[in-house]
């Protein structure tokens, strides 16, 4: 489904984020990519969202070439992604509803799916009585749940999480990789990243090992070797 | 989203704008009303006939930089002489002794621009222009030179009044665009999460856009009304203290009638700058 072909990205300050990266990830794949901060996970991410643009290399989604997308089909492509970060990024001054309401918006879907839909994902990720609070009301764990949310609600084929766990505690954490589970069950490809041992046991599935911008394993069960 | 200080910016930069349109429309009209008592005229001996100052006044009227020329026979001439002087008791009595009409026919001419006057009157002096048929000359003289000084002040004063207004509209215009595309990216800046997420959902340009622009747009017509709204009190307080140098035009009777054209130039270029500025300031988020 995402094929990386010798990706390399070297940012104007001369430092090498990635350097001569490949990987494949197939339809319904559960790939965590682990390795330290500043390894070179987050710039692989943001390669497939089309964020950066690489400096050698390419990525392919199925059989379009991302970085060949003329901006104005970028908007089209991002909706088949769904993605979350580790600070969840939900908009302050709208309600857990209201944020997932405007991701469908985003998208384009009629106000009679988003009336449908909100509270029917919601309650998927156990957050069925928090509808009209606002992100400050919510725990970290429960915050994150509804940046999940937001990530699904518009059926992407790929689920794409930057270090998701990052600010979360053991319990939250668990939950959340659960969440992440269910969704890969039903189908959906996830790619994460995490520099946490605990979290990569979790999920106990394919571990892809960066280091200097570099793979240096990939695992087809989770080992976390660093 | 609209916000107080884009409204507030745009309000000084289209108070701005309207103060320089009404200035430079007003200085237009002083400018008008000046060329329209500049002429030059054409005084004929008193022996000449009627017949060769009509041919004369024809050639006059086929120059392309004559907007007008008016013909006063002798005796319209001595008419006018008498009704100006006809307190003084004096000069009439003196009159009355001439038997003939000691004035000459005169010519007014009026040029389009008042630089163009040196040009008649050179036309006037070429040979064979001024001739009557038997091949003397007609014209006594011409007050051109006379009143070539004010004349040519004149002439410089107005480019000079139009090249300057016209700067200085320019320049004001840029700091306006330039204040205005600040305060909005400023506003913008704040929302740059919200852009981001959106972006991130897959939100296409025109909907993440659409918003911005409208609270452009309306910033600015607000801004817009209240320039209009308070340019009436000012009018009329910087009317009723002008109007005697101004030579009689009121700013505020020039307000309340030119109100609908002013008031499509004060709203068009709030609209378009708010629009504008919105534009170009959320376009440095849409990078991502």
């Amino acid at each position: 489904m995402i094929y990386i072909e010798n990706l390399t990205k070297k940012y104007s300050d001369k430092t090498l984020a990635l350097d001569d990266v490949s990987l494949g990830v197939e339809r319904g794949e559960f790939v965590t990519i682990v390795g330290h901060s500043g390894a070179g996970k987050t710039t692989i991410l943001k390669m497939i969202t089309a964020e950066e643009i690489p400096s050698q290399g390419k990525v392919f989604f199925e059989s379009t070439n991302v970085h060949d997308l003329r901006r104005g089909e970028i908007p089209k492509y991002r909706r088949k992604i769904g993605v979350v970060f580790q600070d969840n990024r939900l908009i302050p001054n709208k309600t857990a509803y209201e944020n997932i309401a405007f991701a469908m918006e985003a998208a384009g879907r009629s106000d009679h799916e988003i009336v449908a839909d909100v509270p029917e994902i919601l309650k998927l990720v156990g957050l069925d009585n928090k509808l009209w609070n606002f992100p400050h009301e919510l725990s970290g764990g429960e915050r994150q749940r509804v940046s999940i949310a937001r990530a699904v609600i518009n059926q992407p084929e790929l689920i794409i999480a930057d270090e998701p766990t990052g600010n979360l505690d053991p319990i939250n954490t668990f939950d959340v990789i659960g969440l992440f589970k269910k969704i890969n069950e039903m189908g959906t490809t996830v790619i994460l990243t995490t520099h946490n041992k605990g979290v990569v046991d979790l999920i106990g599935n394919r571990v892809v090992t960066v280091e200097k911008g570099k793979i240096i394993r990939d695992d087809k069960e989770g080992k976390y070797v660093l | 989203m609209t916000s107080l200080s884009a409204v507030l910016v745009m309000f000084i930069s289209l108070f701005i704008v309207t103060s320089l349109v009404l200035g430079s429309a007003l200085s237009q009209s002083i400018i008008d009303m000046l060329k329209e008592k500049v002429d030059i005229n054409v005084y004929f001996k008193t022996n000449v006939t009627e017949e060769d100052i009509l041919a004369l006044q024809e050639k006059i009227s086929t120059l392309p930089e004559v907007k007008d020329v008016s013909y006063t026979s002798k005796e319209e001439a001595l008419e006018g002489f008498k009704e100006r002087h006809k307190d003084n008791s004096l000069i009439l009595s003196s009159l009355d002794e001439l038997k003939d009409n000691p004035l000459g026919a005169v010519l007014s001419i009026k040029a389009k621009e008042p630089s163009q006057y040196e040009g008649i009157a050179k036309f006037l002096e070429e040979d064979g222009v001024s001739i009557s048929s038997d091949g003397s000359g007609i014209i006594d003289k011409v007050n051109f030179y006379q009143n070539k000084l004010v004349i040519d002040r004149l002439s410089k004063l107005i480019a000079a009044t139009e090249k300057i207004g016209f700067s200085i509209s320019l320049v004001f215009a840029i700091i306006a665009i330039i204040v205005t595309l600040n305060t909005m990216q400023l506003a913008i800046y704040t929302s740059r999460e919200e852009i981001s997420v959106m972006r991130l959902v897959g939100a296409g340009n025109w909907y993440i856009r659409g918003p911005f622009i409208v609270s452009g747009i309306m910033s600015g017509f607000l801004a817009s009304l209240l320039v209009l709204i308070v340019f009436y009190p000012i009018t009329i307080w910087v009317g009723s203290r002008t109007a005697d140098f101004l030579a009689g035009i009121n700013l505020f009777n020039y307000y309340t009638q030119n109100f609908f054209e002013i008031a499509i130039i004060t709203m068009g270029v709030g609209i378009l700058l708010g629009g504008i500025s919105a534009l170009l300031s959320v376009r440095r988020y849409l990078h991502i």
